[in-house]
């Protein structure tokens, strides 16, 4: 079938990748290492300030950007499948929400996702070195994700103080404990931050797992493909009376594992494995590099994809 | 900017890694951005530019008044007395400084002390050696208007011409058999001042007076291979045979009974400016900002469709913004010692051990082609004479290394200004490039060719024997280095000059390989602003 507007797409997606493969000093200049870079009068990374960005101005364009434009992407290169939703219907106020992590898709993908309620209240946590190493990246990820700079290389008080305050206003908060993209297809283990900011905020956080978006546009690939992607919500999560950050992080690992497990095969077989401590690991086989890049071709092979009857989406 | 507010950081030494963005190498009128292997390669970066003196001309007074093992100037001065007042040239500072040049400053302070004074005789003379001679307009920049206007007229503000046999007065030889001899009007005033800019550790002391007004007859006995052999480097005076014997020269002028007021003075290394069109230039290359990055693509792109000529006339129009960073005057060696001190205080940048591969970026100038073209001969000059020898202690290259420079190396040549290059590379660099060969078989043909004199004396040309010079500067590095490439430059005029053209750096590193082997340790000297590496 031909799809409309896809010559447009991949001419953009062209344009996307020639800007990506730009060198200094089209594009800003890596930083060697060991090197204190000097202090900027227009701060980026971690000391960007994102709050012009939650004006009601800036909400009304995202929301226009969301819903007119990633809305028709999303459909066009990852027709998604959204399972569990129904699992937060019994929430109130704000969560974080977190999800692993394969692709650039996977922001589009969950800000046209995740349930109205949330929606168009939402910050995302985006790494600070990538997102916000410059001006333009920074303010377009601020304006069309509503992204706030997260340290992901060291601990950052004013990344912690800064989505406290958000959430303490009622804002939601989406992040990738995994602190960047799979690099082979294979999950990675999760960083305390999404724990750590729920449990100092008191709410919820709603696991959640994507499975597919690597297919579409893996890390290190400049030209998205087309592939079917799935969207798991999970039951929310609270963190348990004296229950640290990094046991509370293990558990919503867990809990997006089981998620994986489920998109993977069923919900009851899932459960069933979950209980007898069976289910696999979202970082894959500890085993050499080829065997695990086998695993996870072999993986994507046998996807399978229930119909499901019940409950219906 | 920020830059000005902070306080001026010293040179280093970076480790390249696979962070390390593309690094700028000048290429003549124009840049290259060269990818450096990781792990291997380092880059010296020069210091930042030091603060300059709050007031220049309060300090320049200071100096007069306070001089170092000497009277005050206005002691030294009175009514009948004859003074001159010789100044460096063209060749200082480079590029050429936004006005007012510090020259003007201090012979503005020397003239105003000699005017209360009530001295009538002065003259004023252009220490150019066997350099060409300054026009009105260089004239004008260096002394500024108010003294050109009141001495040039009357002929009392004038170049020296080392070729006047009538004007040039010998004052003796050296116990090393060296003769001395001076600019006649020099020698046999009661007073010299000589007003130095010192660029680099190089300039200054008794080189001002012994080369500055000298002529070929005392210039041979250090201007030659063996001298430049024997100097590791010449920028360094302890080791520094040029510099011995400048001094055994300065001796001899100083029992002729010359009485000689030195004042010297530093800048900064503000060579590009901390803001405008080339501030980039002197920012390290991970702390360009945006406008930095978006003014070097739209110069570096113009600069490749631009006519060679249009951007001879950009570049040349370049006045570096420098300071003065210290001013001192008195006895030459006391005031010299001082100088040093502060040009290594810019300049010095400290660096542990040698490496295999050199490489450097040459610039559109050199001391030699200011308002003119550069030429292969100077290319050789820039690279093997003055940046190879950019260090104290030991070369940056260990010995049988590689030198790669940067630079378009045209076929090209200023009629005017150097019509003896042009015979010295059709006639003398086509048979060899063997300097001790050149000096024995061609030396004295030329510096004694009365067309080359006669286009020194009255055109504004280089001296016949000048190209020689510029060849036996890069005598230490031809002896050092096992091999030199250069790259981007014309292919014949390279092959001429016995380097190897290399399209690439890529291809240069590639034929390095012979010599150096396949895993060579790199280093880059990130050079102007000017640094000096101490090697250890």
């Amino acid at each position: 079938m031909k799809i409309v507007g896809a010559s447009t797409v991949s001419g953009a997606a062209k344009l996307v990748g020639m800007a990506r493969r730009a060198q200094f000093p089209l594009r800003a200049p890596t930083v060697p290492r060991g090197i204190e870079p000097l202090p900027s009068r227009h701060p980026v990374g971690g000391d960007y300030d994102t709050e012009w960005a939650r004006s009601p101005l800036a909400r009304v364009t995202r929301a226009a950007l969301v819903e007119g434009i990633m809305r028709p992407l999303v459909y066009v290169f990852g027709s998604p499948e959204r399972v569990g939703a129904d699992r937060l219907d019994d929430i109130d106020g704000p969560v974080v929400f977190a999800a692993n992590h394969h692709s650039h898709f996977d922001t589009p993908l969950m800000l046209t996702s995740i349930p109205d309620r949330w929606r168009h209240k939402l910050v995302v946590g985006a790494a600070a070195d990538y997102f916000f190493g410059a001006r333009v990246t920074g303010a377009l990820s601020a304006l069309v994700i509503g992204a706030i700079p997260i340290e992901r290389n060291k601990v950052g008080r004013k990344s912690a103080d800064l989505a406290r305050g958000l959430i303490d206003d009622g804002w939601s908060m989406l992040i990738f404990p995994e602190g960047g993209r799979s690099p082979d297809g294979w999950g990675q283990p999760f960083r305390g931050g999404a724990a750590f900011i729920a449990q100092r905020c008191g709410v919820p956080v709603v696991p959640i797992h994507l499975e597919g978006t690597g297919r579409i546009l893996r890390k290190g690939k400049n030209r998205p493909s087309r592939a079917r992607v799935t969207v798991t919500f999970g039951p929310p999560l609270v963190a348990l009376p004296k229950e640290d950050a990094r046991k509370f992080a293990v558990r919503i690992e867990r809990e997006v594992a089981i998620l994986a497990d489920e998109a993977a095969t069923d919900w009851w077989q899932a459960r069933q494995r979950a209980y007898a401590r069976d289910t696999p690991h979202l970082t894959g086989p500890t085993v050499g590099t080829w065997r695990r890049h086998w695993a996870v071709s072999a993986r994507d092979k046998t996807v399978r994809r229930a119909k499901r009857t019940w409950p219906k989406r | 900017m920020a830059t000005n507010k902070r306080a001026p950081r010293p040179g280093f030494v970076l480790d390249v890694d696979k962070s390390t963005p593309p690094i700028v190498f000048h290429h003549g009128e124009g840049f290259r951005l060269e990818k450096l292997p990781a792990g291997r390669t380092r880059i010296l970066y020069p210091a930042d530019p030091l603060v300059g003196l709050p007031d220049p001309d309060g300090a320049i007074r200071d100096a007069l008044l306070h001089p170092i093992d000497c009277d005050p100037l206005p002691a030294l001065l009175r009514p009948g007395m004859k003074l001159t007042i010789a100044f460096d040239d063209i060749s200082l500072p480079l590029p050429p400084m936004r006005k007012p040049d510090i020259r003007q400053r201090v012979i503005e302070a020397v003239l105003d002390m000699a005017a209360e004074a009530g001295v009538d005789d002065v003259h004023l003379i252009a220490a150019l050696a066997l350099h060409r001679r300054m026009t009105e307009a260089e004239l004008r920049h260096a002394v500024g208007d108010r003294v050109y206007d009141a001495f040039a007229p009357h002929g009392t503000l004038y170049n020296h011409d080392a070729e006047d046999p009538e004007n040039m007065v010998l004052l003796g030889v050296t116990k090393h058999g060296e003769e001395v001899e001076m600019n006649r009007r020099a020698a046999e005033s009661d007073l010299l001042v000589y007003v130095n800019i010192n660029l680099v550790a190089m300039d200054g002391g008794h080189k001002s007076t012994a080369t500055g007004l000298s002529g070929y007859r005392a210039l041979r006995h250090h201007h030659n291979v063996k001298t430049m052999l024997e100097s590791k480097s010449f920028m360094d005076q302890h080791k520094s045979e040029l510099h011995h014997s400048n001094w055994r020269q300065g001796a001899i002028i100083k029992d002729a009974g010359i009485k000689i007021f030195q004042i010297e003075t530093t800048v900064n290394n503000n060579t590009f400016g901390h803001d405008g069109p080339l501030s980039m230039l002197q920012k390290r290359e991970w702390e360009w900002t945006a406008r930095d990055r978006a003014s070097f693509v739209t110069m570096h792109n113009g600069l490749k469709i631009m006519k060679t000529s249009h951007k001879r006339k950009i570049f040349n129009s370049w006045q570096a913004p420098y300071d003065l960073t210290s001013v001192q005057a008195g006895e030459i060696e006391a005031v010299h010692k001082i100088t040093t001190e502060n040009v290594y205080k810019q300049q010095l940048v400290p660096v542990q051990g040698q490496t295999d591969i050199l490489t450097m970026g040459l610039p559109y100038i050199c001391p030699y082609n200011v308002n003119s073209v550069m030429n292969p001969i100077l290319v050789m000059c820039l690279g093997l004479g003055y940046f190879f020898n950019l260090y104290r202690g030991k070369p940056v290259v260990r010995e049988g290394g590689v030198l790669i420079m940067t630079h378009p190396t045209p076929w090209e040549f200023h009629p005017v200004h150097h019509p003896s290059y042009i015979d010295f590379f059709e006639q003398v660099l086509s048979e060899t490039t063997n300097p001790l060969e050149i000096e024995a078989n061609y030396e004295k043909k030329f510096a004694e060719d009365e067309w080359y004199r006669h286009l020194y004396r009255t055109s504004y040309a280089y001296h016949g024997v000048h190209p020689f010079y510029m060849w036996y500067w890069g005598s230490h590095a031809l002896a050092h280095l096992g091999q030199v490439i250069i790259v981007g430059g014309d292919t014949r005029a390279v092959r001429r000059l016995g380097f190897r053209p290399a399209s690439t750096m890529q291809d240069a590193f590639e034929m390095a390989s012979d010599v150096v082997g396949r895993q060579p340790t790199i280093t880059h000297l990130h050079n102007p602003p000017i640094l000096m590496a101490d090697v250890s």
